[in-house]
């Protein structure tokens, strides 16, 4: 079963900007889903019409077979959002802010208190269900919103950005508890700037450049297309410039600090011959950078100047 | 079901939110109207005489009840809706299934009661001051109730167009309260030169405030509440102010 479908959505705002094109998205329930963009793509307006903060101009959207024009209470019960933004009254108790928005989806008072709690433990903020929220730290507040998402049991839980801001121990943190909530059978839809996050947790991806879906897969064959890894490697010996190695591009950053470009037909063994071969040892290596923000870059790319 | 659930969440969170501000919104009437029986009904009153048959402190009681019922019904909706604008917490609203009537029928709820207990609040200290002759009890009520209810989706719908804070207080302060003082609650109408009085007719801080047909102060109230009630629900509709 489909958990969203749109169909031909489009939007253009009162000032004519044009910001979604005719998009068509479809997300399988239980999945993990990456929705990707630059900054300005329409990845915000999408998730605002999924989630009826923005109306579309035309097209149509579909929630676990819900019409969100025709059936929209039924299609907004399946509906969880975590905002970008905080956007919880600062001046209600944590407790409170949970609890009301369950009263919002109808959920009786004693069955809403019960999901509250459940919710507070399981962000482990139920210490903290008496606290003004505009009192509680960043990672806190992130915390409540997805408490917040969570309190209805929505089928399908949309992350904007939810990492946004918060240190890495947080969300790492975050990270788990996400696929927690998913292995649990909830869809979710996450938009992050951390291609990282992305890679680490999503299972297909779809990327919005200009309004328009310009690439939609699955992760693993996403991540396959890539021809060439950049890697840094740390030397034990320094160098005065960068060697020659047959078949790799090769930039020195430093006199122990090389910059490498693999292409995936020769693979790490040949470099390593090839480094052995001129007596280079290697005392360490890394990513240069993450390979979905590799990919990402290149779709982008690709893509520039498309549609404007 | 789920529509009477979302609708006493509303309710409840709107009354919760007057209730522990009780500082702001209900000791400054109580400051305010007692201030005005000392000064107007007291000191002055005293001098001033009778004003049709009664006594001036018993003259102006059901104008400053009503006076206080309207700024605070209206000023508790336009200023709470418009925090929950400014803030972004209306989107805890459009994401849920909760109808546009019921949100509706949640702030404006949220504007009667306070109405409705500033008013109580306010009678308390008049009472302090002299001895209210109660009559027509029903009828009062009635026209409390729809005055609070008329002022608050007066309100809303100022806070609907509102983009800043200052766009809240214009009304209130330069539209609502001069009517309201004009509206009778200090001097009877029938004091007033012909032509003002003809004019006074205009003032919707007229209705039920003082010396004007019952029936019509009725059926001009509900027909502004309908009128209000429908373009509220448009506004929502459409999502002016509140969607993209």
């Amino acid at each position: 079963m489909k958990a969203l479908s749109l169909q031909n959505l489009k939007k253009v705002y009162a000032n004519g900007f044009e910001a979604l094109k005719g998009i068509n998205l479809d997300v399988e329930a239980g999945d993990f889903f990456a929705l990707l963009g630059p900054n300005g793509a329409g990845k915000s307006t999408a998730i605002g019409i999924i989630s009826s903060l923005v109306t579309p101009s035309s097209g149509s959207v579909t929630i676990f077979g819900y019409d969100l024009n025709t059936q929209r209470a039924q299609a907004k019960s399946c509906i969880g959002l975590v905002p970008q933004e905080i956007n919880f009254n600062q001046f209600e108790t944590v407790h409170n802010i949970v609890l009301t928005q369950a009263g919002y989806y109808g959920i009786p008072y004693k069955q809403a208190l019960k999901n509250t709690e459940h919710c507070l433990k399981q962000m482990q903020l139920w210490d903290k269900k008496d606290t003004i929220s505009r009192r509680l730290s960043g990672g806190m507040k992130r915390r409540v919103m997805i408490a917040r998402a969570l309190v209805h049991a929505p089928k399908l839980l949309i992350l904007d950005e939810p990492t946004a801001g918060v240190d890495i121990e947080i969300r790492r943190s975050m990270w788990d508890l996400m696929r927690e909530v998913n292995s649990r059978g909830t869809t979710i839809i996450l938009t992050t700037h951390y291609l990282e996050e992305a890679e680490s947790l999503c299972r297909n991806i779809a990327i919005i450049n200009n309004g328009a879906i310009v690439e939609n897969s699955d992760m693993a064959s996403l991540l396959g297309r890539l021809h060439t890894d950049h890697f840094i490697l740390d030397l034990e010996r320094p160098l005065a410039h960068a060697p020659t190695l047959k078949g790799f591009d090769v930039d020195w950053v430093n006199e122990k600090t090389l910059n490498v470009a693999v292409p995936k037909v020769l693979g790490l063994s040949q470099l390593f011959a090839e480094l052995a071969a001129q007596q280079i040892n290697v005392l360490s290596l890394k990513n240069k950078s993450n390979r979905l923000e590799q990919l990402f870059m290149d779709v982008v790319d690709a893509n520039k100047g498309e549609g404007k | 079901m789920n529509n009477s659930i979302a609708f006493k969440t509303l309710l409840f969170k709107e009354i919760r939110r007057f209730m522990r501000i009780w500082p702001q919104t209900l000791l400054p009437p109580a400051i305010t109207t007692a201030l005005y029986f000392l000064i107007f009904g007291k000191l002055m009153g005293d001098r001033i005489g009778t004003v049709n048959g009664a006594s001036y402190m018993e003259y102006i009681v059901p104008g400053i009840i009503l006076m206080s019922v309207i700024s605070h019904s209206y000023s508790n909706v336009v200023s709470s809706f418009y925090s929950t604008k400014f803030q972004h917490h209306i989107e805890e609203l459009l994401v849920a299934p909760v109808s546009n009537s019921v949100i509706l029928a949640g702030y404006i709820g949220g504007g009667i009661v306070r109405g409705l207990v500033v008013g109580v609040v306010v009678t308390a200290i008049s009472m302090l001051f002299t001895l209210i002759p109660f009559q027509h009890i029903g009828i009062a009520v009635a026209i409390v109730l729809l005055t609070a209810c008329l002022f608050s989706l007066a309100g809303f719908i100022n806070a609907v167009f509102a983009d800043s804070f200052d766009d809240i207080s214009l009304i209130p302060n330069f539209i609502l309260t001069p009517l309201s003082y004009l509206g009778g609650v200090f001097y009877s109408v029938a004091m007033l030169p012909p032509i003002w009085q003809t004019l006074s007719l205009g003032n919707p801080g007229l209705i039920g405030v003082t010396d004007i047909d019952i029936r019509i102060a009725f059926a001009m109230t509900i027909g502004f509440i309908v009128v209000l009630t429908l373009l509220s629900l448009y506004c929502l509709h459409k999502g002016i102010g509140i969607k993209n």
